[in-house]
């Protein structure tokens, strides 16, 4: 990741900051927006930056994987369907079966991912059109049963959704408890404190996946696997010369792919609201990849650019809250599509390549023929 | 070299690809300390016996031995732990990865489960102190020059402590000047108790460096024989298997007048650079001007522009004193080109088109083999059926893909589509004979020739020297896309050609 990458990332955050500060400091305090801009931006983010680690393991290991967003989308489904079977059916503390929902969730973006890799790498079917079918399988499979299972006539759940185990919970990091000391009485100083401590006050998933993106670096980048990974993915006829395995090393990169996309897709259903919608990862797997790309196929680089649609996410719930008070020569702001637009127009942006080209691995997307 | 102690030893192998019997019971043995060279064809099975020992492939029968033992070799992880190291043809090495991480991938060092480059370093160093290949560990491999790159894939093999290493064609990439120095790496290596299979199809690097030398034909082990028992002749004629005649037979070069101009020509390739640079030269009627230069400085580029595939950004190309600059292919070819394109497969062919169809490639749209819009099979026919036989193309029929043929047999079916038009008064011939078996090399040079008999003007552009020397009348020397030298090949040798192509800014004698 070059300077000029990092910069443009920097200052498109600012802007899209800046925007909701200058409308919004009429009815909060800048500190408090930035603050709560800042929480949604990283929770946001989070499935972002997953599915953007999905597409760096698959990817540098030489397997195009547009199959984020079904692997994500069927993962959502699966992960909250498990979580209601093991609380309702199988009568497990609540706690327990959000906690196999994530699991099953994992599975099943690891089976998805099992088939692309069956397609793609065995199979040896245009990688592109694997994750065409990913997708559409995703679509029509999460929908199918969504709708045999909760909905109409002799479904299994009797034609209503029974309630879920719940979400995860928001983990405390005790910033407040260990710096209010320094506030003294000051009730002001206090009350910064506190909105700083909403940014790290995060759910597993969103912080877990922070923490991925430090690990997924190390290990691509200094571990005997990631060097393996990568060389399979830019000349895997060298890397079976020195002895490795290049279709087991396809293999497990598009596996652990999937189940980082898998955990995407507990994010929705599991971590931020406690239900299941047809369709409702709304192409997040797709901006995912342009995260990736944007990324230079580097897991920092792509967490930096996730967080840039985070952050236009962020802005488009932050608009809402400022509605009323967004000053009459800005009135196209109050039309939420247009602010929605945000993280699309940013995407095709940016794929352009304006802000310098990137390199994907030189042998992504190529089957591997002895 | 006495008779020292076998290393490896194969016995009997053979090997079966559809089709063809690559390996046909196939003997070789390899003593320590010598380096031993397998001679033959393309296709003649050198290759897949080196394959087969090294893992890559599987024989179908036979056996191999190392230090005597029979070793069951299923992986390039097999070989690598009997000591036997292969350095490829095309490099193996990943250019966004630095020497070290491409040298010990595999065969990783870590601590604590960080991969410790710095012990791997070490140890690279002191390979390359012990056997004179000075490579620095830290540099990225993209940018190296080809010869620092084979050194890396030479260092990778001892790094795993190979004491057999196989060489495939290493001087088919590299300049005389880098090839001397292959040559003195490998008497190094083999003084310090490595042995050596050396594999190539040029006979005079073969004589130079081979303590025993095997020749294969067919997939059948001919003959191993000792360099000081046999010359170019007698080996040329065991790789084809019959009398070849080595030197291309030219009488005294007549000028004319100046067909191919070329003035201040600037091209730039896809990725934008610059590849080109202000060249210019002419190519007079009934010359041969021959384009030497290691591959990759440019000729690519510049016979795209001349035939109309690339648009030049400045300069100028007339033919007989009509600008054609930037034309397209068609009206370049009407105007009195033919073109030998370098990559036959891509350019040259429609590998899923019959032989007769790729032979009306250039003029399908012309009375006879088109009356009016509509495609006359039997003038197509009639055409092929002609040439098949007057440039002795072997093909079982007119009506066979193009793409079943033999390399030799592509190229002989462009260079009767090219040659065979009667308007042709240039011929820009890319690597004519890469790639082909020496049969076929000897009749391509002789119509090359012929053409310049005639008073075409040919431009040659080659990256083997002994070609260009061959057949050239004059020889431009281009190096980054520029011309450092054009002279006539009666006054130069091959020792300054190639200081040129290094890039050695040496004034022309």
């Amino acid at each position: 990741m070059d300077f000029k990458r990092f910069g443009f990332i920097t200052l498109i955050i600012i802007v899209l900051f800046s925007v909701v500060v200058m409308v919004g400091q009429a009815k909060q305090p800048p500190l408090l927006i930035i603050t709560s801009m800042l929480a949604t931006t990283i929770a946001v983010a989070t499935p972002l930056t997953l599915g953007a680690l999905s597409g760096v393991f698959c990817e540098r290991a030489g397997v195009v994987n547009i199959g984020i967003e079904g692997m994500m989308l069927s993962a959502a489904f699966f992960g909250w369907l498990g979580g209601i079977y093991m609380f309702q059916i199988y009568d497990m503390e609540a706690g327990i079966s959000i906690a196999l929902g994530v699991i099953f969730a994992i599975l099943t973006g690891g089976l998805m991912a099992l088939l692309h890799a069956v397609l793609s790498i065995t199979f040896k079917v245009d990688q592109i059109i694997g994750g065409t079918v990913i997708n559409i399988l995703a679509v029509g499979l999460t929908g199918f049963l969504n709708r045999q299972l909760f909905f109409g006539k002799g479904s299994v759940f009797g034609g209503s959704v029974p309630s879920s185990p719940g979400v995860l919970p928001t983990i405390h990091i005790p910033i407040k408890e260990l710096f209010s000391s320094v506030c003294g009485a000051s009730t002001a100083c206090l009350e910064n404190v506190q909105a700083i401590n909403r940014v790290f006050d995060q759910k597993p998933i969103a912080l877990g996946a922070i923490l991925l993106v430090f690990f997924s670096h190390y290990v691509l980048f200094n571990t005997r696997w990631g060097l393996r990974t990568r060389a399979v993915g830019e000349h895997p006829q060298a890397a079976d010369t020195v002895g490795i395995n290049v279709v087991k090393m396809r293999y497990a990169n598009v596996i652990i792919g999937g189940m980082f996309a898998g955990l995407a897709g507990a994010y929705f259903t599991i971590e931020s609201v406690p239900s299941f919608e047809p369709l409702l990862t709304n192409g997040r797997g797709f901006i995912s990849l342009a995260a990736m790309i944007f990324g230079n196929w580097t897991p920092i680089g792509a967490w930096a650019a996730a967080l840039v649609f985070g952050a236009s996410q962020a802005m488009l719930i932050n608009m809402q809250i400022f509605r009323d008070v967004i000053p009459p020569q800005w009135s196209f702001l109050q039309e939420s599509y247009i602010v929605g637009l945000t993280p699309y127009i940013l995407t095709m942006f940016i794929l352009t390549g304006i802000i310098g080209k990137t390199t994907p691995p030189a042998a992504d997307g190529v089957p591997y023929e002895k | 070299m006495s008779e020292s102690q076998i290393v490896l030893e194969a016995k009997g192998v053979t090997k079966q690809f559809p089709g063809v019997l690559a390996n046909d019971n196939v003997d070789f043995d390899l003593r320590k300390g010598e380096i031993h060279a397998l001679l033959g064809e393309n296709g003649a099975g050198k290759s897949t016996l080196m394959n087969l020992i090294y893992g890559l492939h599987h024989p179908d029968k036979g056996e191999v031995f190392v230090n005597g033992n029979h070793v069951a070799i299923h992986s390039p992880n097999d070989s690598i732990a009997a000591g036997i190291g292969m350095v490829h043809q095309h490099f193996m090495l990943i250019p966004v990865f630095t020497v070290a991480e491409n040298v010990m991938l595999g065969d990783e060092t870590t601590k604590r489960g960080s991969l410790d480059h710095l012990a791997v370093a070490a140890k690279i160093t002191e390979i390359s102190k012990q056997y004179g290949l000075d490579v620095d560990p830290n540099a990225l491999v993209g940018p190296l020059p080809v010869g620092i790159q084979q050194r890396v894939e030479i260092v990778k093999t001892l790094y795993r402590n190979a004491e057999i290493v196989i060489l495939d064609e290493p001087t088919a990439v590299l300049t005389p000047q880098e090839a001397e120095d292959l040559f003195r790496i490998m008497r190094d290596l083999t003084a310090r108790g490595v042995s050596i299979i050396f594999i190539t199809h040029k006979l005079k690097e073969v004589l130079a460096v081979a303590d025993r030398i095997t020749v294969m034909r067919a997939g059948r082990v001919i003959n191993t024989v000792k360099p000081s028992e046999t010359d170019s002749a007698q080996l040329a004629n065991m790789m084809v298997g019959r009398q070849v005649i080595l030197t291309v037979d030219k009488k005294d070069h007549e000028a004319a007048e100046e067909i191919l101009k070329v003035e201040g020509l600037t091209v730039r390739d896809q990725r934008n650079l610059e590849t080109v640079h202000n060249v210019s030269f002419t190519v007079r009627g009934g010359e041969v001007l021959g384009i030497a230069g290691v591959q990759g400085n440019g000729q690519t580029e510049l016979s795209e522009a001349l035939t109309g595939l690339r648009s030049p950004i400045s300069g100028k190309v007339t033919i007989s004193g009509k600008d054609l600059t930037g034309k397209p292919p068609r009206i370049i070819t009407e105007a009195g080109l033919a073109h030998i394109p370098e990559d036959r497969q891509r350019h040259g062919l429609v590998l899923s088109y019959t032989v007769a169809d790729n032979m009306a490639l250039c003029d399908y749209y012309q009375i006879p083999f088109s009356v009016r819009g509509v495609i006359q099979p039997k003038a197509l026919d009639e055409n092929s059926r002609k040439l098949i036989s007057a440039y002795d193309v072997r093909t079982p029929s007119p009506f066979v893909n193009a793409g079943k043929l033999s390399g030799g047999n592509q190229q002989k079916v462009i260079v009767a589509r090219e040659l065979s038009r009667n308007n042709v008064k240039l011929v820009v011939a890319n690597q004519p004979t890469r790639g082909l078996d020496v049969g076929s090399i000897e009749y391509i040079h002789s119509e090359i020739i012929k053409m310049r008999d005639r008073g075409v003007a040919v431009l040659l552009i080659s990256a083997e020297l002994d070609e260009i020397m061959a057949l050239s009348d004059r020889i431009a020397v281009m190096y980054r896309g520029q011309i450092v030298a054009i002279v006539d090949s009666k006054k130069t040798t091959r020792e300054q050609l190639g200081l040129w192509m290094a890039g050695a800014h040496v004034e022309p004698a």
